[in-house]
């Protein structure tokens, strides 16, 4: 597939990586939880998503990674309307997209090294082609001495670093990472942010979902933020 | 820690190891495939008994002589064997003796007397194998020498016999029918619940974007090769259960009511089989169903 952001025609012509147009969203009958976002991020770039808990972040991550559908709306993600997807295309989208989930999804039968390795190794790809990579990537985030350590017995922040080092292992073109921050101290927190920071430097478009409007603030990064599932910021400095 | 060595390092499997809920799936699948390979085996001798009866009594007929007043009741007897004997499909006619005659109604008449009665003479009549004669041409062939006799080809007992026959095959078709579809229903309910109990991997694989086909099969493999397993140890205890029922039997089996051969014992091989392919088709709708569940 065509990544060339200038070729014309092709579905990956559209400049911007996500594009929402008056995307609404509802759990099954529910009252929609967001309500006509409208916004577009370039490739390369960095927003944060605040709002208050309950707002609405981690359901508008969900719709990204392929885990909801708009309830109104169109989602354009990588140029692509994402309603005309077929299924059995999905798997290959969602595989553009690393995430931290907020509650981590770490698999507890696995070592770290392997959760590590899992978006590699659903691709398909041989352990000699990534063994390497994959233990430098867990050094990166500082879990060097811990690769064969079960989840259960990692601690909060340690759980919360492999989750990121299993988002980025692939090298995605988008970072979704929902509270990546929310079980560290301040300076782990800061230690993170700036891990983003230097991924988005490669190339990654981020998408930060966070309470911490300290963090925000020191960042100096834009923001969206919402308030009862609207959007009332968007590229502005809280 | 220096003991993770990264160039020995191999992939986990996909999916957990045996999970504690597995050791009870697999009990409960080896015990229905018990009881459905033993249903199997009584049917098939069921069966086999069945034919027996109606082999036994096929192929013969029995006359009733009466002698005419200018012969003697055993003249008779030997006048109607030997004509018998001469119509084609009649392999063997012979009469019986007074004494067999008297023991044969005996039952019916006690201890009397019977030497001064009138007592029909019967003719055993053994028919060929390929083309018997039926009762109409023994009947006219009797009638052509003037011999007054009742023909009795045993028509109504073997129609009672194969009707008994009938419904004991039927019956034990139905009840191997129940207990392999019970079976197959525990085994489809016992890889859901195992399914279920690994709900998060499947979320997991699939938002790291594993393919739905993948998922299901390393369900299927899995679920297969368990049930497969649970089959084996259930169709083993079926083969052991009716290999003693045989020696119990004898040479005979227990005949005439069960006779077990040794190769009925081969008819719990698909078991197996059968319940790995239950598993697995129960574990890839069950995985398609709960991945469709998730978006
Ligand atoms: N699976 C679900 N089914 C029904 N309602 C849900 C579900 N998940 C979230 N909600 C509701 O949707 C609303 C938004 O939730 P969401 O998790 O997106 O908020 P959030 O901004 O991520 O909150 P937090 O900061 O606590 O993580 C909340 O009212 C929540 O109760
Ligand atoms: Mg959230």
């Amino acid at each position: 597939m065509s990544r060339n952001p200038n070729a014309t025609g092709a579905p990956d012509a559209d400049p911007a990586v996500v594009r929402f147009d008056d995307v609404s969203m509802r759990y099954g009958r529910a009252p929609e939880i967001l309500k006509d976002l409208t916004f577009t991020l370039a490739p390369g770039s960095f927003h944060f998503v605040t709002g208050a808990s309950g707002a609405g972040k981690t359901s508008l991550l969900k719709l990204l990674f392929l885990a909801a559908k708009p309830s109104k709306g169109l989602m354009h993600l990588f140029g692509q309307d994402v309603s005309t997807v077929a299924r059995e295309d999905q798997p290959f989208l969602r595989r553009r997209i690393g995430v931290v989930y907020q509650e981590f999804k770490l698999l507890e039968h696995m070592s770290a090294f392997d959760n590590t390795a899992l978006p590699l190794r659903i691709e398909g790809r041989k352990p000699d082609s990534y063994r390497n990579d994959v233990a430098e990537l867990l050094a990166w985030v500082g879990l060097k001495h811990r690769m064969h350590a079960m989840p259960a017995t990692l601690a909060g922040g340690e759980k919360q670093r492999l989750a990121i080092a299993r988002a980025v292992v692939n090298r995605p073109e988008i970072l979704l990472a929902d509270e990546p921050t929310g079980n560290v101290d301040p300076e782990m927190g800061l230690r993170i942010l700036k891990l983003f920071v230097e991924l988005n430097r490669l190339g990654t478009t981020v998408l930060f979902a966070t309470h911490d409007e300290d963090l925000v603030a020191r960042s100096g990064m834009p923001v969206l933020h919402l308030e009862n599932g609207r959007l009332t910021a968007h590229g502005a400095r809280p | 820690m220096s003991d993770f060595d990264i160039g020995r390092w191999r992939p986990a499997p996909f999916l957990p190891e045996a999970d504690s809920r597995d050791g009870s799936l697999t009990f409960v699948v080896a015990t229905l495939c018990f009881l459905a390979c033993l249903t199997l085996i009584a049917v098939l001798a069921t069966n086999r008994a069945a034919r027996d009866w109606t082999s036994q009594l096929d192929g013969q007929a029995t006359i009733i002589v009466r002698p005419k007043a200018n012969e003697t009741p055993d003249g008779a007897a030997a006048r109607a064997a030997e004509t018998l004997a001469g119509v084609p499909g009649v392999a063997e006619a012979r009469a019986l003796e007074k004494e067999k005659a008297e023991a044969l109604i005996a039952p019916w008449l006690g201890a009397a007397d019977l030497s001064d009665l009138p007592v029909p003479r019967l003719v055993a009549v053994q028919l060929t194998k390929t083309a018997p004669a039926d009762a109409i041409a023994l009947d006219r062939a009797l009638k052509a020498q003037g011999l007054d006799a009742v023909v009795d080809d045993h028509s109504v007992w073997m129609a009672d016999i194969q009707h008994a026959a009938q419904v004991a095959r039927w019956v034990g078709m139905a009840v191997f029918g129940l207990i392999a579809t019970a079976a197959a229903a525990v085994v489809a309910f016992a890889t859901r619940a195992g399914l279920a109990a690994r709900r998060e991997v499947v979320e997991v694989l699939h938002l790291s974007g594993a393919e739905d086909g993948f998922i299901a099969g390393l369900f299927q493999l899995r679920f297969a090769k368990m049930a497969a397993i649970a089959g084996l140890f259930g169709a083993g205890a079926a083969a052991i259960m009716g290999a003693i029922l045989r020696l119990a039997g004898g040479g005979q089996g227990l005949t005439p009511v069960l006779p077990i051969t040794w190769l009925d014992l081969l008819a719990v091989l698909p078991a197996p089989l059968a319940a790995g392919a239950v598993a697995a088709l129960a574990a890839r709708l069950t995985a398609q169903a709960m991945i469709r569940d998730l978006a």
